[in-house]
């Protein structure tokens, strides 16, 4: 991706969230049971989703650097999981603060926020293992197999782990819970920032990978001389 | 046919070898008896009530930490004299190295599972054989699935240096639904509760678990193995 296309969207996205908040802070009104704080769900709830999503971008890229053997999706494959993470840790600590004002702790075992901590855990481990292998291609098999692993993992996580008894507020999206039209068009709203905000950083993620190989690969050549 | 008699060649020639060695063997048994008689009784009060809650919990813990330390010798034995360059080099299939190796395994933290079982149900007064059957197909479904990933990551880690410490670290949070089922039904069982319809989901979970990731790491064995 060309810089100038990269920065437009960082700007697009800057602009939009800001627009957002504004509306999120000034137009729409406190909910009755909560108050102010459920604000915080209109990007605790789309952080989820960009977080999701990046497990499912990574794990297709795995598939296709073990079926391509290219690098640009092993470059893919770790900044969608690292931007990803970086998502999932926005969902969780966003849902920590809500927690605390709401439930009065910070922390509870309730399934999605073990799921999500899992999940979260499991991830962190593909960058783990990534850090501790030297050749590039070696690296880059080894972190594709496990990120099928992962992705596979993760519906069993979420659940297994919903067969615990849960605490957390029922799914407004899928069933269950209600909210207001306007809070509801707000929650993918903000999406559309958040989203702009994740293709922007994993392009550029990609970029410091692909750099950093080619800077790996002089070395070698100035090392083979 | 051939596929089979490849998968047993392995895993005789690897249980052959351990079996004369006893190298990790013997260190996973030590560990695990360590553990259950000594790190166990102190860190929480063995009254039988509190052990019948948790003993599940706490066999698993064993368990899994047994079988990291029998599953890291996997591949890692085959390192001297260039083994593993031959053993991939030969005209063996990937998944049936895999599934030998596997299956050593198995057998391997299987010896260790049984061996705890009765030192466990001694020193803190469990009775814990009411539901024999049953228990030894959850200790065998979940030590399957232990092993399969162990094997797995194994594999994957053989060439690193911190290998001993990312085995556990990239096994244990894929391992979660596998071992929260074991775990279900390893307390039920252990109380005396009989296959009732909440433990038989936890078993269709334990079984389906086992099935997806053997289907992967089998589909994925040549990746893992050949490069």
């Amino acid at each position: 991706m060309r810089s100038k296309t990269l920065y437009i969207m960082l700007l697009a996205a800057a602009w939009l969230m800001a627009a957002d908040i504004a509306v999120i802070l000034l137009v729409l009104p406190d909910e009755a049971a909560q108050g102010a704080v459920y604000r915080i769900i209109f990007f605790h709830v789309p952080a989820a989703w960009t977080a999701l999503l990046a497990c499912l971008a990574a794990f297709l890229a795995s598939c296709l650097y073990l079926l391509k053997r290219d690098f640009r999706w092993d470059a893919l494959a770790v900044a969608t999981t690292e931007v990803g993470l970086a998502f999932g840790a926005a969902n969780l600590i966003t849902g920590m603060i809500w927690a605390r004002v709401i439930w009065g702790i910070w922390w509870t075992w309730d399934a999605r926020l073990t799921s999500m901590l899992v999940c979260w855990v499991l991830y962190a481990g593909y960058l783990m293992l990534r850090r501790a292998v030297e050749e590039p291609a070696q690296r880059a098999r080894a972190a594709a197999v496990f990120n099928i692993f992962a992705f596979a993992d993760v519906p069993v996580v979420f659940f297994s782990i919903r067969w615990w008894r849960t605490q957390h507020p029922q799914p407004v999206v899928w069933g269950g819970g209600f909210m207001d039209a306007a809070m509801w068009r707000m929650l993918f709203l903000n999406w559309v920032p958040l989203l702009l905000l994740f293709v922007a950083l994993v392009a550029l993620r990609m970029r410091q990978e692909q750099a950093a190989r080619r800077l790996d690969g002089l070395r070698r050549r100035a090392h083979a001389f | 046919m051939r596929f089979l008699r490849q998968t047993w060649l392995v895993a005789s020639k690897d249980l052959r070898s351990e079996l004369r060695t006893k190298e990790a063997l013997n260190a996973a048994l030590a560990f695990a008896l360590v553990m259950i008689l000594l790190l166990l009784s102190f860190a929480f009060d063995p009254t039988a009530e509190e052990t019948r809650r948790t003993s599940g919990g706490l066999l698993w813990l064993v368990f899994a930490f047994a079988g990291a330390l029998i599953l890291n010798r996997s591949f890692v034995r085959e390192l001297t004299n260039d083994c593993l360059d031959v053993l991939v080099s030969s005209p063996l299939d990937g998944a049936a190295l895999f599934l030998g190796k596997s299956l050593a395994g198995f057998f391997l933290l299987m010896i260790v599972e049984l061996a705890c079982l009765p030192v466990f149900g001694i020193f803190y007064n469990v009775a814990w054989h009411r539901q024999l059957g049953p228990l030894l197909l959850v200790l065998a479904l979940g030590a399957w699935g232990l092993t399969v990933i162990g094997t797995m990551f194994s594999a994957l880690t053989v060439n690193l240096r911190l290998r001993e410490l990312m085995l556990p670290a990239l096994v244990y949070p894929l391992m979660i639904p596998g071992l929260l089922a074991a775990i279900q039904l390893t307390t039920a069982l252990v109380a005396g509760r009989p296959l009732d319809a909440e433990l038989y989901d936890w078993l269709k979970l334990l079984v389906s678990f086992d099935i997806i990731f053997t289907a992967l790491a089998l589909g994925l064995a040549d990746a893992v193995l050949l490069g």
